[in-house]
């Protein structure tokens, strides 16, 4: 059986590596990082699943793409399934009816519908719109579970290693030799407030920054995220900060007491078109530009580099390849 | 339309912020026409520019006009001045200092300073501004050579709020250029712009934020073509009553 070699361990690497992997396939994953995770821009991310709330300012095709993610990472991780909800503050309430324009799978819910989804968020939102079908996953724990995937149907991971001159499979993100990919510099901050209780993401509508508040459990919230054209990793700014901490204070002003556990700022690799692609380049196969949708695109984009180097009419033990 | 001594081709000028995607951005500004984009500028940028994003608003060939969007102070301004002529490599620069949070309005004491120093230092200031006329001599005697008044504030799509306002500004200052800068929703505000004699619209939010963004580009170009082309041509004066437009003579004698 031949080895499918990958450069990068970041949420790319491992998503492809472990559809492969499942599919019969030996993989060996190459990443300069010494551990997991710690050079991916995944670890700053949200970990939602919500592809359309995300098609409100994106292409069409992250519906048709993302729609599968929950159900693909379900098989890796825990998935909550509570969908997204979404709300405005009382200025901004106009801008609830054009989000509603934009997207799909929503039922709109007044302030008794709000308070029986989330009950400290009574009387604080006279209206706003339910996503159901959305999910969110916690990234540093789905990193985790997809490196315990991938060995065990044997295939390993090689920290604190330089990829070898010929591999198959390059998911090194902004380090690949990608001309059209460029960075988008998103910030984020991680809350611990156990006084505020909320279960599912919310998202406040916004004139600038798409502002969403996923819970990881245990009282603590992650907030994200600016966009920012620019190739500068240098830390969180205080605008962005401010502008992050007042949504969440404005969503709840019990996160006024909330612990700043960290922040931080990623840089996300993206296309002219912000939509990931999968092309082969010299017969190495490049899967990039998830930018702002890393979890909610990898899985799709995984299965059809799995689909083309791994037939699904043939038998998993062959790992037919092809690198046309 | 000249400003600065050179010359810009279209009137339309556009926001580069807001748009779902760098492509989508290059289909609106190829889709209207448009000569010369704003992109605003933060220290982020200078750090490490988005050479991806630059390169997608240099393959438009359009000319680019930085701005200092965000800045509250003059010092701020001057220093975003600064690396955006860096940046850049152009000493054009929209100047614009908020002095609002919630309204965004333009702090004008901070701007005529800010402009005044700036001009000394070479650059060619477009500054955004309210529709006063005092400010506008003022900024004008610091060395601006047009005028930006708002038609309402930034992003509030509100259409021209005070036309009378710009039509005295129009009066006030015959031979300077001046573009109308925020505000603008809907084709029809920007006709109704170009119709007062304005040399110009800046919009962006309008195009960004529509739901066919180069659809929309098309119909603000159109809407500023047709606005412009009508204060060309000299439109009627209202009147309180009817005026026959059929013809009077040849009409039957019935007594």
């Amino acid at each position: 059986m031949t080895t499918l070699r990958i450069a990068g361990a970041g949420l790319a690497g491992l998503v492809c590596g472990y559809e492969l992997a499942r599919r019969g396939a030996r993989v060996v994953l190459y990443e300069r990082a010494p551990t997991l995770g710690t050079a991916s821009v995944a670890r700053f991310a949200g970990g939602m699943l919500a592809p359309w709330c995300e098609a409100a300012t994106a292409e069409p095709e992250v519906v048709t793409l993302g729609r599968g993610a929950a159900d693909w990472w379900a098989q890796v991780t825990e998935v909550t399934r509570r969908g997204t909800l979404v709300l405005a503050p009382p200025r901004d309430r106009a801008e609830i009816s054009r989000f509603a324009r934009r997207t799909e799978a929503h039922r709109p819910v007044d302030d008794a519908a709000i308070t029986a989804l989330e009950p400290d968020l009574a009387g604080r939102f006279s209206q706003g719109l339910h996503f159901a079908q959305e999910a969110h996953l916690d990234p540093s724990r789905a990193l985790q579970d997809l490196a315990r995937g991938i060995a065990a149907h044997g295939g390993e991971i090689r920290h604190g290693t330089d990829a070898p001159r010929r591999i198959d499979i390059d998911c090194t993100g902004m380090a690949a030799p990608l001309p059209d990919l460029r960075p988008v510099r998103g910030e984020m901050a991680v809350l611990h407030c156990p006084e505020v209780s909320i279960t599912r993401t919310l998202r406040l509508l916004h004139p600038r920054i798409p502002l969403y508040l996923v819970p990881r459990g245990g009282g603590t919230y992650m907030i994200g995220a600016t966009m920012v054209e620019s190739s500068s990793d240098r830390p969180a700014t205080l605008r962005a900060l401010t502008e992050l901490f007042s949504a969440a204070f404005a969503l709840h002003p019990g996160f006024a007491e909330a612990a700043v556990i960290r922040s931080g700022a990623g840089l996300r690799p993206a296309f002219p078109d912000n939509l990931p692609r999968l092309t082969c380049q010299e017969g190495i196969w490049h899967l990039n530009g998830l930018y702002r949708h890393g979890f909610l695109l990898a899985p799709a984009m995984a299965q059809r580099l799995a689909d083309t180097l791994i037939p699904e009419t043939g038998h998993e033990d062959t790992g037919e390849r092809r690198t046309a | 339309m000249r400003i600065y001594g050179e010359t810009i081709a279209s009137r339309l000028l556009l926001g580069t912020a807001q748009y779902p995607s760098p492509a989508v951005l290059q289909d609106v500004i190829r889709a209207s026409g448009t000569g010369l984009v704003t992109v605003s500028l933060r220290r982020e940028t200078a750090d490490g520019a988005g050479e991806g994003f630059w390169r997608t608003l240099r393959e438009t060939g359009a000319r680019i006009l930085p701005n200092t969007a965000g800045c509250h102070t003059v010092k701020e301004a001057v220093t975003t001045a600064h690396m955006a002529r860096e940046v850049f490599a152009t000493d054009w620069l929209k100047l614009e200092v908020i002095g609002h949070a919630d309204t965004l309005q333009p702090d004008v004491f901070a701007l005529v300073e800010a402009a005044r120093i700036l001009t000394s230092e070479g650059f060619k200031v477009f500054p955004y501004t309210t529709d006063d006329l005092v400010v506008g001599e003022r900024l004008l005697d610091a060395g601006c050579e047009l005028l930006m008044p708002w038609g309402a504030p930034i992003g509030s799509g509100q259409g021209l709020r005070n036309p009378d306002a710009l039509r005295a500004m129009r009066a006030h200052f015959p031979g300077v250029p001046l573009v109308v800068d925020a505000g603008i929703g809907r084709p029809s505000d920007a006709a109704q712009a170009m119709e007062l004699g304005m040399d110009a619209v800046l919009l962006n939010t309008a195009v960004a934020q529509a739901g066919d963004p180069a659809g929309m580009a098309r119909a603000m170009a159109l809407a500023v073509e047709a606005g412009r082309a009508g204060f060309d041509a000299d439109p009627m004066d209202r009147r309180d009553l009817a005026v026959p437009s059929t013809p009077v003579l040849g009409l039957a004698e019935l007594a």
